[in-house]
């Protein structure tokens, strides 16, 4: 028997359907560790950022992080879920020196927060994707494996680790699993997690960001025959980017099918990522059905949160994103996918504040996602971190409006407030940059400009307007920019006895 | 019936990575029966109105605020590690645990 492999998820969907899950861990953006004092900041020396506790040394205690405890609880109640009324965190053990104390804890069979949904849009259709639970664990340290030759551990003879990481709060979201999305199962599991990064992100209570790992994800997939139950599933790990979820369930369902179609079994393991081919590689296959031992932390009193106290956190709730984005694009009159662009670069809050002061929704969306976002983009940096405030915007288009400023001269305004040069009417002022809108000056360089170009001054009088094109450009040569063509061209035009 | 099996007890010792000998298993298989038994009588007093106890003290929800205290230096916390270089604990690879 003969089988081509399938090319495309139509062609694995007319034969299977697929079943994804995702459990993302979002590690929080809390002052301090989660069961001990250290500091988080990212990017410190190696183990400068360390106690007796996230050490694992004997005798230490460890308390939990009341700030970690509410952002969970807030997360939990952004997606719908129970609250625990009584719950408690467990040791998870195993043998691997990420962690200095041989556990890590967790939290097992008494999650924080569990059964809730997210609702999320995938091409104009509304998937509610079920929440299993939230729950709160602390995150591991960084190891680097060396002797070897890729920093991999093949080949390592010995590996060193900093322990800065270890103890820092992470939140595990489990999704139930998802059925009957059928072609569309990858742009729902990118979707979930796109939404989750912006309720997360509107919380306040992490970065969210996929590249520096403080969002990560894993991809469960598994295929069926139509009626049948549900397959083997794999886990893939690795997957570091919004696009990269999607592709990981699109080849993974790829994969599967054509070992299915070939009369192959799914093996339950968990697979690698790899962003270069956009496949998934086998990784950890033996995994001796893992053996964690899992026990209540008899160090850490059970958490039993106060009603009242879940009440108060339920009401520090901001809109929820989808919510506001589609409030948002309602007031500024912009398309779906015009939207999709200001909330992929960032702008949505930056947008909001400069039309707050002032200005016009399709002004502020220019500069933001025209000047600013090329700027940000060369610079590598956030579009809020490029150097102009909501502000700094408005005041520019205050500026433009009132003719002060062409749109040439402004865009040079917006370099000098990215330089960290002022404000824009500080830049105007010390570079000298406004619109020369003193007629006098302009009617001099017009009557110099007509004198020096005789025959393109004929062209024009002859009725050839076209050609006044070129006494535009050596007026504004002569201004250095600084005149507003429209007034230079109106200007010549009559001059000439065209206009 | 034993508590726990000679079977159990090589399985926990693998998994903590402890060398553990024929005769030694005998022993502590032996050992580690006669305390779960007895901790098992325990179980014979208490009623079906009594929940199982995970903690000694009745106590919930004890909160630190999310403020920084100074915690070790890199020479501190290096201080008692076996090895150490680059200002990381140097361990020996762990073999077959990931790939
Ligand atoms: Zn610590």
């Amino acid at each position: 028997m003969t089988t081509t492999a399938p090319a495309t998820v139509e062609e694995v969907v007319a034969r299977y359907e697929p079943v994804i899950g995702l459990e993302t861990h979002v590690e929080l953006g809390t002052r301090t560790k989660m069961f001990c004092s250290c500091p988080t900041e990212f990017g410190a020396e190696p183990n400068t950022q360390v106690c007796p506790v996230c050490l694992g040394l004997p005798g230490s205690l460890p308390v939990a992080n009341k700030a970690a405890i509410e952002a969970t609880i807030r997360i939990g109640l952004a997606l719908n879920c129970s609250i625990a009324a009584w719950c408690r965190f467990a040791r998870k053990n195993y043998f691997y020196p990420d962690m200095p104390k041989d556990f890590q804890i967790s939290q097992y069979d008494e999650p924080l927060c569990v059964d809730g949904y997210l609702d999320v849009e995938v091409e104009g259709k509304t998937v509610r994707v079920g929440i299993e639970r939230v729950h709160l664990e602390e995150d591991t340290g960084k190891t680097l494996h060396i002797g070897g030759a890729t920093g991999r551990i093949h080949g390592a003879t010995e590996s060193l680790v900093d322990y800065n990481r270890a103890g820092i709060p992470l939140v595990e979201i489990v999704t139930k699993p998802v059925a009957g999305a059928g072609t569309l199962a990858p742009e729902v599991a990118r979707a979930y997690v796109t939404e989750l990064r912006d309720i997360i992100r509107s919380l306040g209570v992490s970065d969210v960001r996929m590249e520096q790992g403080s969002l990560r994800c894993d991809v469960n997939t598994s295929l069926n025959r139509p009626g049948a139950e549900w397959g083997t599933r794999t886990e893939t790990k690795n997957v570091n980017s919004l696009r990269s979820v999607e592709r990981a369930v699109r080849s993974e369902m790829l994969r599967q099918a054509s070992v299915l179609d070939a009369g192959g079994r799914i093996t339950q393991e968990t697979r690698h990522f790899r962003e270069d081919t956009g496949d998934t590689r086998p990784g950890r296959s033996k995994e001796e059905a893992t053996d964690y031992r899992y026990f209540p932390d008899p160090d850490l009193v059970p958490l039993a949160p106060d009603p009242v106290w879940v009440e108060e956190l339920k009401a520090t709730l901001p809109e929820p994103p989808r919510v506001r984005r589609e409030r948002l694009r309602e007031q500024w009159g912009v398309s779906e996918h015009d939207m999709e662009s200001i909330v992929n670069a960032g702008a949505v809050e930056l947008i909001e504040a400069t039309v707050a002061a002032g200005t016009s929704p399709d002004a502020a969306r220019k500069w933001w996602l025209g000047e600013l976002a090329r700027r940000a983009n060369e610079a590598g940096v956030e579009l809020a971190e490029v150097g102009a405030t909501p502000a700094h915007v408005a005041e520019l288009a205050r500026l433009v409006d009132e003719g002060k400023l062409t749109d040439k001269l402004a865009r040079a305004v917006l370099e000098g407030v990215v330089a960290g040069e002022g404000s824009p009417a500080e830049i105007v002022a010390a570079r000298g940059l406004e619109v020369v809108s003193d007629t006098g000056a302009l009617t001099a360089a017009v009557g110099e400009a007509i004198a020096a170009n005789p025959d393109v001054a004929q062209k024009v009088r002859d009725g050839k307007v076209a050609a006044a094109g070129a006494l535009v450009g050596a007026v504004m040569k002569a201004t250095k920019g600084q005149a507003d063509a429209k007034t230079v061209r109106d200007l010549i035009l009559s001059r000439l006895g065209a206009a | 019936m034993a508590a726990i099996s000679r079977e159990e007890v090589a399985h926990l010792a693998r998994l903590a990575r402890l060398a553990v000998n024929e005769t030694e298993l005998d022993t502590f298989a032996g050992q580690l029966d006669v305390i779960l038994q007895a901790v098992a009588r325990v179980g014979e007093v208490a009623a079906a109105d009594i929940p199982p106890t995970s903690h000694s003290i009745p106590l919930t929800n004890i909160l630190r605020d999310d403020v920084v205290q100074p915690g070790l230096t890199q020479q501190e916390a290096l201080s008692g590690a076996p090895d150490a270089q680059d200002g990381r604990f140097r361990v020996p690879r762990i073999l077959d645990e990931e790939a």
